[in-house]
């Protein structure tokens, strides 16, 4: 890695230093209509916290429910619009878009050396799309909302009297901005990397990202699809799935995961790259298996486009397909395990700094091997029969969706919260929030694996009482959760406007994402750099300067 | 060791000739998963612990996995997943496949209530008789939406679809009764959409089914089944149509519109009523209530208060069932009947 000479200069004090990108322009309207790679990752990371906050007061609302087995502050109807919205919200508006279209918008261009992403008007196109099916889903919301569930199973999402349409629509146009986002990055990875920059020299978040946009490009279309047919048939009377009008239910059920089920790597991929990252960062140590690490995200999402038909085993399915689609899902977990091993390998013999990213790495690491796990577990078909449609599965899928891909989430967002926004978060306060964090989502969905055991299905209103005790536990941990993400909002907030100015690379890291000045210049370098190395190599010391090496 | 097993994990009673073998599984599923987290977990600790950073100028070797690491990474994880696939596998099969010799019971689901169908004869709602000991495949078919038919004793639970039948089987090791959940969202009665396996001695099975075909009714049926929940809304009708019945009720009500000694109780329910001193009354659970405890309290108009009172006659829960079931006479509502096909109408414009 060698710096230009303009950004030696400027360093040693030599030019006068540029306007980063936060200072270039302050009116509400230049944000509004900035093509600036930075500036849409930053808006997109407001609009998704704001959203998680929201998903997570119907989570509570529910949870608080869940403490009485009978009929308890809200009625059965209320209740199940409150997890459909929950679910809706955390996903498509959260969770799908966060650390893609947040950290992926702002870090990507600066780790490949680019100015920019290739299409910063079509990015800025994918920013409104999303407000716009955002506030689509909202009015849908405002109007009732629907009962359906985020999963909209036929027949029953054809013939609810409830306000599916509007849901169904947010979703669709949401499904455009996923679908923009990854085109764009996909095209960025491939026309725009710095000279020297080969593709196993590109850090592992950018491969991460990469094996997502994938994803997005060619399943979300199919959601697309899907949930407009569900719309015509409500509309016109369209029968498609529904039959009584002469559709197939199930039908319905495999266009959706074919969907979904990559769609949950959507959420879990980039989480994953955070941590390829973060874990050398914080290890001080080079990756232990880059390709290994690179090559498996590229297999899940190869093969994650066929194991949907784990959804369905109780469906309805043919045996064989059962057995088909259950060995294909346990690839996808040994997938996972090898990015495990990796990591763990990665801080054999490293430097490693405890700051509150690692605390979010350890927990993630736990999470993912539980999670992914009990993914295998339930992929085992026999057991499914019992497990399907039972907390078991609400805790599998919020031990990787919340435990896993959420750690990742809140470890960019400390890693990269100096870098973005040049200023330092409080590390006290930071580890407090997550070892809150980490214990109350234990707390909050164990119990419910205890209760899937126990055979509570999922959706329940009201349940049988022997559940209740278990209930109680959970809804006792989902307020410690709470807490902690209510800490976080606090004090970020509170160090975004009077925290203290960070250094430009405060971590020390080899990332190439810091080999841009924090925050960044509006077009990140004068001179693109020339990429001479493999990220993270740290085997020579890093001043804690913009990044670069002599 | 499997008792202990079974109550740490929170597993319900093994009921059928499966549960013990899936739950073996499950077992030596959670230990292999608790052994892996704990071991990525304790290397964690010790790397954690062992290499500290020591100072903030410390650099690293740089170090990568030689190929037998790779190689063992895949390998351990992808033998221990297949070896997990394997054997659940082999059990899902034979969960799949009913034996030949089973005794076959129809299933129709509809919003909220489970009802069962013996090829002779006799019908039953939200509860299943069954012999122990013998297998028995369930045909079952929906008359809305998607449901599933969950038993979590017997770790079975198949979808019930609208359109086409699936089926399982189980073999109830031992007599007993067992809760039938519906396990895929239906709607606003999902949650009490509830029934029970009832598994008999084989020969008062026996005597059961000659019973129904001689034309007894199936009044065992509506008896308050000990359940730990409230009855399934169908349930509830059910009990206050036979209530109605038992009563006499229906000597001076009709529920098909038509005037008779009484009032119709079809529409009933928020009806606006006229009363004979020209009031006008909303015919809420409260006024139904009053009119069987205290008739002559209000009188409608046109009608001559011949109803007698039954108060101390009908207990609370009965009262309740009454309610419910004319509230469910609907005129605009899908009824409950023999099967009719899917029945519910296209809603446009939402
Ligand atoms: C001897 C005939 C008779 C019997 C038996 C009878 N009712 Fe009635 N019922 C009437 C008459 C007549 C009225 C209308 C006059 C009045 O309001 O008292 C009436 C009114 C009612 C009303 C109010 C209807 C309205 O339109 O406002 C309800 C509710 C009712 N009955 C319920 C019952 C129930 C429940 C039973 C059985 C447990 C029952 N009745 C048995 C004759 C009868
Ligand atoms: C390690 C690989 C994984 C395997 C083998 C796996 C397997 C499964 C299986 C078999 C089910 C179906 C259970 C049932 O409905 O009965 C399931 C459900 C689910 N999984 Fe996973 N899973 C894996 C990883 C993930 C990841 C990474 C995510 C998300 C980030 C995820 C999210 C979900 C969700 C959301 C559901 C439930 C969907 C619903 O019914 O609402 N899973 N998983
Ligand atoms: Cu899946
Ligand atoms: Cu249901």
């Amino acid at each position: 890695m060698r710096l230009s000479e303009a950004d030696s200069a400027r360093l040693a004090g030599a030019l006068p230093q540029a306007p980063t990108y936060l200072q270039d322009g302050t009116t509400v309207l230049s944000w509004l209509n900035t093509r600036d790679h930075k500036r849409v990752g930053v808006m997109f990371l407001a609009s998704v916290i704001f959203f998680f906050f929201i998903g997570g007061i119907f989570a509570l609302a529910l949870r608080m429910k869940l403490l009485q087995p009978g009929p308890y502050l809200i009625d059965a109807v209320s209740y199940n619009r409150l997890f459909t919205l929950h679910g809706v919200v955390m996903i498509f508006l959260f969770l799908i878009p966060s650390i893609p279209s947040a950290f992926g918008n702002f870090v990507l261009p600066l780790m490949i050396g680019a100015r920019d992403v290739a299409f910063p008007r079509l990015n800025l196109a994918s920013f409104y799309l999303y407000l716009a099916g955002a506030a689509i889903t909202i009015w849908g919301m405002l109007q009732g909302g629907a009962d359906t569930g985020w999963t909209f199973y036929t027949p029953y999402s054809s013939t609810t009297p409830t306000q599916v349409l509007p849901i169904l629509l947010g979703v669709f146009v949401v499904g455009f901005s996923s679908i923009l986002t990854g085109l764009n990055f996909i095209v960025t990875v491939h026309t725009l990397r710095a000279p020297g920059m080969t593709w196993m020299r590109i850090p592992l978040f950018v491969w991460g990202i990469y094996a997502t946009s994938i994803i997005q490009i060619l399943a979300t279309p199919v959601l697309g699809i899907t949930v407009l047919i569900v719309a015509v048939e409500r509309f016109a009377g369209f029968g498609m799935f529904d039959p009584a009008r002469g559709g197939d239910p199930v039908l319905f059920q495999h266009m959706f995961w074919f969907y979904s089920h990559p769609a949950v790597y959507i959420m879990i991929l980039p989480a994953m790259g955070v941590i390829s990252e973060t874990v050398s960062a914080f290890s001080r140590k080079n990756t232990f298996g880059y390709k290994a690490i690179a090559m498996s995200s590229l297999g899940i999402a190869f093969v994650g486009f066929f194991t949907w038909g784990h959804h369905m085993f109780v469906a309805g399915q043919s045996t064989f397909n059962a057995g088909a689609f259950g060995i294909l899902s346990m690839f996808v977990g040994v997938f996972t395990a090898i990015k495990v091993f990796n990591w763990v390998g990665t801080m054999y013999r490293g430097a490693i700094a405890f700051k509150t990213p690692f605390a979010y790495i350890c927990g993630f690491l736990y999470f993912i091997v539980f999670g992914g796990m009990t993914g295998v577990a339930l992929a085992t078909t026999s057991l499914d029969i019992h497990w399907h449609d039972t907390y078991f599965v609400v805790a599998h899928f919020h031990f990787i969706m919340v435990g896993a891909s959420v750690m990742g989430f809140l470890a960019a967002l400390h890693y990269w919260f100096p870098k973005m926004f040049g200023k330092t978060y409080p590390e006290g306060w930071g580890l407090v929030a997550a070892s809150l964090i980490i214990l109350g989502f234990n707390a909050t969905f164990i119990p419910q694996f205890l209760l899937g055991n126990y055979g509570m299905p999922r959706r329940y209103y009201q349940y049988p009482e022997h559940f209740q005790a278990l209930h109680v536990a959970s809804t006792a941990g989902g307020t410690l959760l709470g807490f902690g993400f209510l800490i976080i909002l606090i004090y970020l907030t509170i160090a975004l406007i009077w925290g203290q100015r960070s250094e430009s690379n405060p971590w020390g890291s080899k990332g190439f994402e810091w080999l841009s000045a924090s925050p960044p210049p509006t077009h990140n370098f004068d001179e693109l750099p020339t990429i001479t190395q493999m990220p993270h190599d740290y085997r020579t010391h890093e001043p804690p300067g913009v990044l670069h090496v002599a | 060791m499997n008792e202990l097993l079974r109550r740490l994990l929170f597993l319900p009673d093994q009921a059928s000739t499966f549960a013990r073998d899936i739950d073996q599984l499950h077992y030596f599923v959670i230990v292999t998963t608790f052994v892996m987290s704990t071991a990525v977990g304790l290397t964690t600790l010790f790397f954690f612990v062992r290499y500290r950073r020591r100072s903030e100028t410390q650099t690293t070797p740089h170090i990568e996995p030689t190929w037998w690491m790779e190689l063992g990474f895949i390998g351990t994880p992808l033998f221990f997943f297949m070896l997990w696939f394997f054997l659940g596998f082999r059990e899902f099969v034979r969960q799949q496949t009913p034996p030949s010799d089973a005794i076959d019971v129809y299933v129709m689901a509809k919003k909220w209530m489970w009802k069962f169908a013996y090829p002779d004869g006799p019908n039953a709602i939200n509860v299943l008789r069954v012999p122990a000991g013998r297998n028995v495949r369930l045909l079952m078919t929906s008359r809305d939406v998607i449901h599933s038919f969950y038993v979590p004793e017997f770790r079975i639970k198949q979808d019930v679809l609208p359109g086409r039948y699936t089926q399982t089987w189980f073999n109830a090791v031992q007599p007993g009764r067992y809760q039938i959940l519906c396990a895929e969202y239906c709607g606003a009665g999902h949650s009490i959409m509830r029934g029970e396996v009832i598994a008999l001695k084989p020969q008062e099975f026996e005597d059961w089914l000659s019973q129904q075909r001689r034309g007894l009714v199936a009044r065992q049926d509506s008896s308050p089944t000990g359940l730990d929940f409230a009855p399934a809304l169908g349930n509830l009708v059910d009990q206050g149509r036979r209530i109605a019945a038992e009563q006499g009720c229906l000597k001076c009500h009709t529920t098909d519109g038509t005037r008779h000694i009484g009032p119709t109780w079809l529409d009933l329910y928020h009806r606006r009523e006229k009363l004979q001193d020209g009031s006008i009354i909303d015919a809420d659970e409260a006024y139904l209530t009053e009119s069987m405890m205290e008739p002559t309290a209000k009188i409608v108009a046109g009608f001559q208060p011949v109803m007698p009172s039954f108060q101390g006659k009908i207990a609370g829960p009965e009262v309740a069932a009454l309610v419910e079931y004319i509230k469910s006479l609907q005129s605009d509502v899908v009824r409950t009947g023999p099967s009719e096909g899917p029945a519910y109408a296209p809603i446009r414009g939402r």
